[in-house]
């Protein structure tokens, strides 16, 4: 057994993981795909778990920053052939993973890279586009007066739709450790085998 | 718990928290609370109307010497009120009221009931004139030659009159009864006034003064505003808030300010308001419009409705609604007009709410009560079809129409009361008619003799306007900008109404409306990119479950 995620990366985990899924089902609401909460509240819960998310994306930062966890995330191309190779053929035959996670390196090569183009790009632009879509009201001060809203909304949709095609993946491969359950209990506990 | 409508407040929050770490002082007080309202014009005029006794008057007519005489005709009721209100008469005859002609609009001719404008109920003033002039400001407006300079012509007490009892007779061109006189139309007996009576309280008007004209426009109770019908003359509370009888009470004039009997309104060409301002910015506003008291922003603070006044009026969320208690007319098909009944008479049907649905005379109607309203974008200004322009018969002639676009920075949505027709026309000269509908001796009037050729060629003979011969009808709309029935804020249009798809602003133009507008390639492009992730994660799945099953095996 090892100790792989500290007490803070599992919040952190469940805590992103619950706000984007209320984030979602809100932010398709208030694009008007199905009625939940109504078109009002939906807009309110959305607006206030989108500026929750923020903050606590903003602590994430700092942590990896002052944990130096954000080596965690420096992509590599080491073994990225054989992971790619792993998933699409070995697994099938019951070979063991190329990358066995340790307490130092969590990550192999595939989750480094879609994790850092998640926070890097996907996850910043849903920030900026949320924020923009949000003060509408305040660009002709904020010198935007050029902007188009439906562009804006349409950004912001395409990014969902990003976020929604990742989770349906990311929620797959949580299946494919020694166990199907293996990687979740991994991260409630932080222990896997 | 409530939470605030905004999340700006968590931003305030979280820099406060870290403020308040990392400083050691106290910490600084934020200023929350509203004021108590202290604007000193607002509270001169409270105390003012509070006041024992309190009227705005300084005259009891009663008293005074001019008056008291028996009267036998209205023309010496308006010369003795013009005894001391020598400048009234000048005042009057340069109103909108007294002209049907709006001088600022357009070439200062055209634009006005008796311009070269029409509308889709009776269409048109001209040749008309003893019937549609019962309800202008004046007496004996019966043809062309009425003289506009006339000065005891001028109508006081339609407007002044505070008792009530003085009323006009439905087809005698302005001049009440001299005799008592039953009107077979709508069945009642109309007297003679009293005018020793009447005069003796003249005073300011009230909304049933405005509200005998206003409220029966187009010839009955709600036929043309569906905002404006006799159920405005005392509302509750849930029809009008502002001019609730038990609430703020509010009279006509409270928003129609008047200037030298000039009553601000709306007019033809030029918006009605023209500046979006308060009256706490400007003590000059010519008329006074939701902003002038309520401001710009005047929901709670921070509330998501502040964000729609640069694009949304008032009205468009605050009448959700018009005709809430009374009906209102919404089609009128000319093109039946002139069926008999089975004795060759001319006969009159009622349908639902009591309200003649057919009408030898009119053709068919339509009726709703409680009706959603039709939203176009609106810069405070009408454009108006005249009779010298040209139509296209093979789409709706709009015979009015909101002006306003989605890129004029004045513009905002609107409600309307959209009324269609089908109205005769001139299909060879492609022009719309003014029939001659009324004239009980006069053989050419529509409603004498039922011919339409007749009625046409009489009616465009008299406007000088050529006509080819030959009827034909066409379809059209006619708008009213829905202002009046502001309903309490509980039951405001809510958010969902227009921010969804088949919503109330389904085909509103020039804007995006989250919730209607759903980029719909994107969103099916977006939809198959989540299906093919669950099929492909399923079929990987699905391999590695046999795969499994046959090491294993």
């Amino acid at each position: 057994m090892l100790y792989i995620y500290t007490r803070y990366e599992r919040f952190w985990h469940w805590l992103q993981a619950a706000l984007i899924l209320c984030l979602l089902a809100t932010g398709f609401e208030v694009h008007g795909t199905f009625t939940l909460l109504g078109y009002k509240r939906a807009v309110s819960v959305h607006a206030w778990l989108g500026v929750t998310w923020l903050i606590a994306f903003a602590f994430f930062i700092f942590w990896i920053a002052t944990t130096g966890e954000w080596k965690q995330y420096v992509p590599t191309t080491k073994k990225m052939f054989e992971v790619m190779r792993f998933y699409a053929y070995g697994i099938f035959l019951g070979a063991p993973h190329p990358c066995p996670k340790t307490a130092e390196v969590k990550h192999n090569p595939l989750q480094r890279l879609t994790y850092l183009v998640l926070a890097t790009f996907l996850l910043p632009f849903m920030m900026v586009t949320g924020l923009l879509y949000y003060s509408y009201n305040d660009w002709a001060s904020l010198g935007l007066g050029g902007l188009s809203l439906s562009a804006v909304a349409l950004a912001h949709l395409i990014g969902a739709f990003a976020i929604l095609v990742f989770l349906v993946v990311h929620v797959y491969m949580t299946t494919t450790g020694h166990t199907p359950l293996a990687h979740v209990q991994a991260m409630i506990t932080g222990w896997e085998r | 718990m409530r939470l605030p409508e905004q999340p700006w407040t968590w931003i305030v929050v979280a820099a406060v928290l870290i403020l308040a770490a990392s400083w050691s002082g106290p910490a600084p007080l934020a200023a929350t609370g509203e004021e108590e309202d202290k604007a000193p014009g607002r509270q001169l005029a409270r105390s003012a109307v509070k006041a024992p006794g309190a009227r705005w008057t300084t005259a009891d007519h009663s008293k005074f010497e001019a008056l008291k005489k028996d009267f036998t005709k209205p023309e010496e009721v308006t010369a003795a009120c013009l005894s001391c209100h020598d400048l009234a008469a000048g005042q009057i005859h340069h109103t909108i009221h007294w002209t049907w002609i709006c001088p600022d609009c357009g070439d200062g001719k055209s634009m006005g009931k008796y311009g070269k404008t029409l509308n889709n109920f009776c269409i048109a003033v001209p040749s008309n004139e003893p019937r549609c002039t019962s309800c202008h400001i004046g007496y004996g407006w019966k043809n062309k030659d009425f003289d506009f300079a006339s000065n005891d012509r001028i109508d006081c007490l339609v407007c002044h009159d505070t008792t009530h009892t003085y009323k006009k007779f439905p087809t005698k061109a302005g001049y009440p009864a001299t005799e008592p006189t039953l009107f077979p139309e709508d069945g009642v007996t109309y007297l003679p006034p009293d005018y020793k009576l009447i005069v003796g309280k003249v005073g300011r008007p009230d909304r049933l003064n405005c509200g005998v004209c206003h409220f029966y426009g187009g010839g009955g109770d709600g036929v043309k505003h569906g905002d404006l019908d006799s159920s405005m003359g005392a509302p509750k509370k849930s029809l009008d808030v502002h001019m609730d009888v038990d609430g703020l009470n509010f009279t006509c004039q409270r928003c129609h300010t008047t200037k030298e009997h000039q009553i601000a309104g709306r007019l033809y060409t030029s918006p009605a308001a023209p500046e979006r301002i308060s009256l706490t910015e400007a003590d000059l506003a010519s008329k006074i419009a939701c902003e002038s008291c309520h401001g710009q922003k005047p929901h709670k603070k921070d509330a998501k409705a502040n964000d729609h006044t640069d694009k949304v009026a008032c009205q468009a969320c605050h009448i959700p609604r018009f005709a809430r208690v009374l009906p209102t007319k919404m089609s009128w098909d000319w093109s039946t007009a002139g069926r008999m009944n089975a004795e060759g008479k001319p006969f009159k049907k009622k349908g639902p709410y009591g309200k003649p649905v057919y009408d030898t005379k009119k053709g068919d109607f339509v009726w709703e009560k409680n009706v959603v309203p039709t939203y176009r974008w609106f810069n405070g200004a009408m454009s108006n079809l005249l009779i010298t322009d040209t139509v296209d018969p093979t789409r709706r002639v709009s015979v009015n129409a909101p002006a306003g676009s989605p890129d004029d920075p004045k513009s905002r949505i609107m409600p309307f009361k959209r009324h269609i027709g089908e109205q005769p026309f001139d299909p060879k000269n492609a022009t719309m008619v003014v029939p001659h509908l009324f004239g009980p001796k006069d053989p050419t009037a529509f409603w004498t003799g039922y011919d339409w050729k007749t009625s046409i060629t009489s009616g465009m003979a008299y406007v000088d306007q050529p006509f080819s011969g030959e009827v034909g009808f066409v379809e059209t709309e006619y708008f009213f900008p829905t202002t009046h029935m502001v309903a309490p804020k509980e039951q405001v249009v809510a958010c969902g109404e227009c921010h969804s798809q088949g919503g109330r602003l389904e085909g509103l133009p020039g804007v995006y409306v989250p919730g209607r507008d759903i980029h719909a390639a994107v969103t099916t492009v977006g939809w198959a990119a989540v299906v093919a992730a669950i099929l492909a994660v399923c079929g990987h799945g699905a391999v590695r479950f046999v795969s499994r099953k046959r090491r294993k095996g």
